[in-house]
Formats: structure tokens, sequence, C-alpha cells
């Protein structure tokens, strides 16, 4: 334990700790931009200088490590002033285009400014900006709003291992940018959109979807259904600054039906469905001596970091499609027909708390003849659709999915999660070895924000080992490891984004650490309270099997559930 | 003199790391004036760095070019005096005149533009120095002039 004073009052701190977490613990207020917690600190931005007694120049108070002793203050006037001439350099080479920037009410920048009170223009300066990156299906980059805090550049290397991203040549000539200052599309960029959260200013958005929603929408010819996935309504509830976060289900399902949606749809059905072709592909993998690990399929940034950096591990990938796509071919075809519903008038939305979602549904293989979905609009895309609509979620009384695909099983509901999909996998994969459903479903070893989780599970006599990663860079190690000859993991689930969907890109600007455990625990409290469990016990799925698919892995099952993938190369 | 390939420049250095990244790029400008797309991806991969890493190190240095250089090579002296003296005028309209940037090659492989920060001849400035030979009081038609000649002579030998 170490004292340190701050402002004259003794404060205490653990070795090792940096300083602006201890200020921040004892509710000092120090402002930051280019600070991320958990990544690697680099003093970019300096707005969180302080005065430490015994160096004549301000520190950085987010990389500079505590020792007994230290004596700091935190806001004199020279600070003060400092601060606020730093921050107005970097507003003078930011562009005045607030009225009509995706951030206006969630930018960093401008809520410094506000913090700091500024209120007048003393500098003024140019830079020369490259101009704006439209090439990715999924990422939209404005490097003129760009302040170089470089929290993107962080996130894509440190956290997703990607690293597709970089400062491009010095000084005002420095921009964010590719290799090569190309399109994010032919870069090793992988959808992820962990960069768009990461990013205080409107420097990266999303690709939106929303006029495309807007225009089907208005044409009378079109039956529009949507679906959402399993992390959204864990989620939605945030952006509406609701007390406590809550799951919000049915009011979101009554602001879809009034924003002009005709049908409702759950993705946790087609998880479930994608369960059950899922665990019936692991259980034949293993008994017919098919190629191990198996690996999940159902995050698209995942996938396509394996096409471009681990193509030799293809045939591990599991051949399922994601769950969104799933829906979106049974839509377009069971569903069309039982309808009497000509497929090329059905316009099919999906609500994701990803990015990379879009780049999926323009994958040339995920549809015959014509896309099995038509957009994919994010969480905070569907936040804006509403308040286009007029639509306040909150003061609708909740409704339920539209039947067949809106019912769900709790394990289905669980893939929000990092460790859901092997949880709901098991639980399947017991019941088809076993005949019997698992006495305890619950996998604790799995279910919690660690980034690389690892249980060896018993089935009946069968005894095998899983591993769950989530954040692209420990997947990395994990395939590594089983790259250099591990051979104790039998089934591997890996979800790009730290913490599973929950903490995707499409997910509200700024998400943390924290704010994803609390989504998490909402997912855990669904799976407590709900009966039913086990993908293979929705009732809508066995009528789906009955009534159309055969069984798991049929001929049908294989056209419209299963997939390919390609050895993608791309400038890495 | 025969160039070192880049295969065997990297097996100059045992090891490779990420502190290579450098000198690796500035022997591999020495043997072939520019830094290519190509030689940029194969030292990403020998060193385990994404390619916007070494892109982003490498343009972090005016020392590195990112083109074969052109056949005859215009520098233009942007320091303080020729500033003074119009040389920004001078550089706009040599980059319009071969169509290429400074920093870049132009299309037919004849001129590649640099800029440069002072040339140490202020008493002549504007200077642009056109293959290693000093041109002063420069101005638009007189650079305008000097392509000119450099083009018919090109064009006579062909
Ligand atoms: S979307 Fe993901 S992979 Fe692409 S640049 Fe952003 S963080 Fe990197
Ligand atoms: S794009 Fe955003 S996150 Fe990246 S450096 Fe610029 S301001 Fe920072
Ligand atoms: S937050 Fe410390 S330097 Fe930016």
């Amino acid at each position: 334990m170490l004292e340190l004073i701050v402002n004259d009052k003794p404060v205490k701190a653990d070795k090792g700790e940096m300083l602006l977490s201890v200020l921040r613990r004892q509710g000092i207020d120090i402002p930051t931009l280019c600070h991320v917690e958990g990544l690697t600190p680099t003093g970019a931005c300096r707005l969180c200088v302080v005065e430490v007694e015994g160096q004549s120049g301000l520190v950085p108070s987010c990389a500079c490590q505590v020792y007994n002793g230290m004596k700091v203050k935190t806001h004199t006037n020279r600070l003060i002033e400092a601060r606020r001439t730093l921050l107005e350099l970097i507003m003078s080479s930011h562009p005045d285009d607030c009225l009509y920037c995706q951030r206006r009410d969630t930018c960093e920048l401008l809520e410094l400014a506000s913090k700091l009170g500024i209120k007048e223009r003393r500098y003024k300066s140019v830079r020369s900006n490259p101009s704006l990156d439209i090439s990715s299906p999924s990422i939209v980059r404005d490097p003129s709003k760009c302040i170089l805090c470089g929290r993107c550049v962080r996130v894509c290397e440190e956290i997703q291992g990607v690293g597709a991203i970089d400062f491009i040549g010095r000084g005002s000539d420095c921009s964010v940018g590719t290799a090569f200052n190309e399109g994010l599309n032919t870069s090793s960029c992988v959808n992820c959109g962990q960069c768009i959260t990461a990013c205080p200013v409107g420097a990266l958005t999303e690709a939106r979807h929303i006029n495309r929603v807007l225009n089907a929408m208005s044409n009378p010819e079109l039956t529009i259904v949507v679906q959402h996935a399993p992390a959204v309504s864990v989620t939605l509830g945030e952006m509406y600054n609701l007390p406590s976060a809550a799951d919000v289900q049915g009011v979101m399902i009554a602001g879809l039906r009034k924003a002009g949606f005709d049908f409702v749809f759950d993705t946790g059905f087609s998880a479930d469905l994608t369960i059950m072709e899922e665990a019936s592909e692991l259980v034949s993998r293993i008994s017919n001596g098919g190629v191990l690990p198996m690996m999940t399929s159902c995050s698209p940034a995942w996938v396509k970091f394996v096409e471009q950096y681990y193509p030799e591990m293809i045939p591990s990938l599991s051949t399922c499609k994601s769950p969104m796509q799933m829906l979106g071919a049974i839509t377009k075809s069971w569903w069309a027909e039982k309808n009497k519903l000509d497929k090329s008038k059905i316009f099919s939305v999906a609500v994701m708390p990803c990015t990379a979602k879009k780049f999926e549904a323009s994958r040339p293989e995920m549809g015959i003849g014509i896309p099995d979905i038509d957009a994919v609009l994010t969480t905070r895309e569907l936040y804006d659709l509403f308040n286009i609509k007029g639509v306040k979620p909150f003061e609708l009384k909740p409704m339920n999915n539209d039947n067949p695909f809106g019912q769900r099983s709790t394990a289905g509901k669980l893939f929000g999660a990092t460790g859901g999909v092997m949880e709901a996998a098991i639980r399947t994969a017991h019941f088809l070895i076993t005949g019997e459903n698992m006495k305890n479903p619950v996998i604790t070893e799995l279910r919690d924000m660690t980034g690389i989780k690892e249980a060896r599970v018993k089935i009946g006599e069968l005894e095998i080992g899983v591993a769950v990663a989530s954040g692209l860079s420990n997947a990395r190690k994990l395939l590594d490891e089983i790259k250099m000859g591990r051979k104790d993991i039998h089934f591997i689930e890996i979800m790009s984004c730290p913490g599973g969907c929950i903490g995707g890109g499409g997910q509200p600007y700024g998400t943390d650490f924290e704010s994803v455990r609390n989504r998490m625990s909402l997912l855990y409290k669904i799976d407590k309270e709900e009966t039913v469990k086990y993908s293979h016990e929705n009732q809508s799925i066995s009528e789906l099997y009955r009534d159309f698919l055969g069984k798991p892995l049929s001929g049908k099952s294989h056209t419209l559930l299963h997939t390919e993938y390609m050895n993608r190369v791309v400038m890495k | 003199m025969s160039n070192i390939s880049l295969t065997d420049i990297l097996k100059e250095f045992r090891d490779p790391a990420r502190d290579s990244l450098i000198p690796i790029l500035q022997r591999e400008q020495q043997q072939r004036g520019f830094i290519s797309k190509e030689a940029m991806i194969v030292i990403g991969e020998k060193l385990n760095l994404p390619v916007s890493k070494v892109y982003g190190v490498a343009s972090f240095y005016n020392q590195f070019r990112f083109n074969a250089p052109g056949l005859h090579q215009i520098q233009v002296c942007r320091g303080t005096a020729c500033h003074v003296k119009g040389s920004s005028t001078v550089l706009d309209s040599l980059e319009m005149d071969v169509g290429c940037k400074s920093g870049e090659t132009s299309k037919d492989g004849l001129f590649s533009i640099e800029v440069v920060a002072c040339v140490g001849a202020c008493s002549l400035a504007p200077v642009v120095v056109v293959d290693g030979e000093f041109h002063a009081g420069m101005d638009s038609t007189k650079m305008r002039k000097i392509n000119k000649t450099l083009r018919k002579v090109h064009n006579a030998e062909r």
C-alpha cells in the first residue's frame, strides 16, 4: 500500500497503479480523450495532466505510475489553463460540422468543451485531411473529424490483434489510415466495429442502412420483416437512460411494430436452430472422425479473421450459417411458401449489436439468387429509427414476437454473451448423445468476462475439452496453441468482441467493461428465470423440422442453413 | 552496381524484430531508391507486424520514398527565402505541368518531384535542383522551359 498526497489530502493507492485511476477513484474529475481502460497509455492528448511536486513539467496522469509520498495537484490555475489550451488546439482543426454529425449527442469533444467552459475561438488552424472512406460494407471513416487520439488504433491492434489502421505520416499531415492509405475494404479490417465504439468523436461510424429500411417501408408491395438479436433487448434500455439496465424486449417489439415492421421475429429462435445444426455437426464430427476441434461460425468478423489469417484452419469452422442468416434463409423459403408470399417481395431486416453483420449479409454465399437479409441495423441505428419514426417504446404496451419465429429457449438468448453458444450447444449435444438433459445446464467456468475460458465437460461416457474466447487477440492465442499441437480441445467458441455480442461494435458508443457485464448478468437472469432452457425443447423448432427441414444436417438444411468459406487475400 | 534483393537484405538481419524495421527500410531504399508496396508487405510478414504499421513508420520519415524515382529528379526548395520569393507557385505549376504531386513520379516515369527544406543557396531563391544541378531565380515559365528541354532530349533519344 502506498500513500500519496493529492490536493493536500492523503490518499491510498496500490503499487503499480496509474495515477489517473487513483484520482478517479477519489471522485476527482480529470478530463481525458486518448485514455482507454485496459489499453497501453500513450499520453497523446495530454488533457489528463497534473502537477507532481519535484517535476517541472506537467505530467500526464494516465501514463504515470504512482509512488510512495507522491504529491499531486489536480486543479491549479496553471493546469486549468493548460487543459483548456490543449482542448482549444484540438478543436481548432476540427470541422464545425456538429449540426450534421452522428455524434451530436454523444461526442466526447463537445462534452469536454462544455465542461471546460470553452466559449470562444482563440485559434484557427487547417489540417490537410484525407477524404471520407466509404469503401467498407460496415464502417465509414471520416478522417477530417479525427482528433488523433489513437484509441481505434490501439483497440484494433491490442484487443482485436488485427492492426488494420495506424498513424500515417506526421505533423499536420498525420492521419489515421490503412496501409498505403487505401480503402478499408481491401485492408485486413474484419468489420468488427470495436474502433467505432472506442472513438470519442464522429470520425468512425457504421455504414448506415436506415434509408434502405425507410425506402422499403414506403413500398406497399413489400412485406417488411425484422429480427432482433439476443443482445439488443438487454442493451437498448441504456440508450433511454433507464435508471437501472433492464431487458426491454416487450416494449422494443411494440416499438418495432409501431415503426412499421409487419412481422417481428426473434433471432433467438434461429439461435436454437443453429444449435440443432451445430450440436449435430459436433456429434457427427466426433463420432465419424471429422475435423476437430470444431469452431463456431456465428461471429462474422471472426469468420473473416480465420479466412485471412488462418486459412489452413477453415475446415475446423462449423459450416453452419449464423443465426441471422439462418432466419433470413428460412424466412424467404419456408415462411414465404407457408404464407403464399413471393420471396422477392419480402424485405428482411436484422437488428444486430454488430457492424460485421452488414458485411456478412453482403457475402454472395448468403442467399440463393436474392440476399437472405436485405438490411442490417445496429442497436444504435434502431434507436435512431425509433426517433425518426416518433416511436417512444417506453410509452407502449409490451408485446410478443410473431410466430413461428417468436419462440426461443433461454439457450438461444445466451448467444449474446461470450460462452453462451458453447453452453447452449453442450446442452443439446448432451441430449443428442445421452437422450437426457443435463442435471445442471449451467457451466459456471464459461460464465464471465475472462478473455479465454476452458472447461472439461462430461457427456455421458464421453469427456470433451472446450474453450471459449472473446476479443480476436485472445482467439489468436488460442489458435496458435492449437497450431502448435494442442489436442485436448474439441470444441471452440469464438466471439470477436470482448464479452461477446453484448460488447459488439454496433452497441452504444462508449460501451465499456461495466456496461458489458451488466448486459451479461441480464442474460443470465433470463436463463435462470425462464423455463424452456434447451434449444431442442423449442416447440417451433420441432415444427420446422417436422414440416420442412426433416432432420438436422438434412439436404434441405445443407442448402439453406450451411455455407462455405474462402481463403481471403487482404493487405495484412 | 548490382542490387541486393530484399530476401537477401532480410537475411542480413538475424532474428529481425520490431527494432530492425527502420534499418531494413533504409537498406531497401538504398538498394532500389524507393520502397514498394510489395516490399512493405514482405517486411511486415517477416517482422510479424501489420503492414499498416510498416507503412505508418515509413511514412513518418521524410527520407522514405514510395515511388520508383523518375528519370529526372526535381527538387523544389521550400525553405524560408525560397518561400518568400514564391517557390509555392513554382511548385504548383510544376506539379500541374508534369502531372504528379511532390513525393510522386509522373505517369511516364520521366519526372519525380520532391520538396526539400533548404538547399543552402538562399541568395539564388527560389531554387530548383534538377538532377543535382542548381537553377536560380526560378519561376513557372523557366520551370516549364527546363521540363520541355528534358522531354525533347528524351524523345530524340528514343
Ligand atoms: S472494424 Fe475492427 S478490424 Fe476493422 S479497423 Fe475497426 S477495430 Fe480494426
Ligand atoms: S478515428 Fe476516432 S478513435 Fe481513431 S484516432 Fe481518430 S478520433 Fe481517435
Ligand atoms: S488521457 Fe492522458 S494523455 Fe490523453
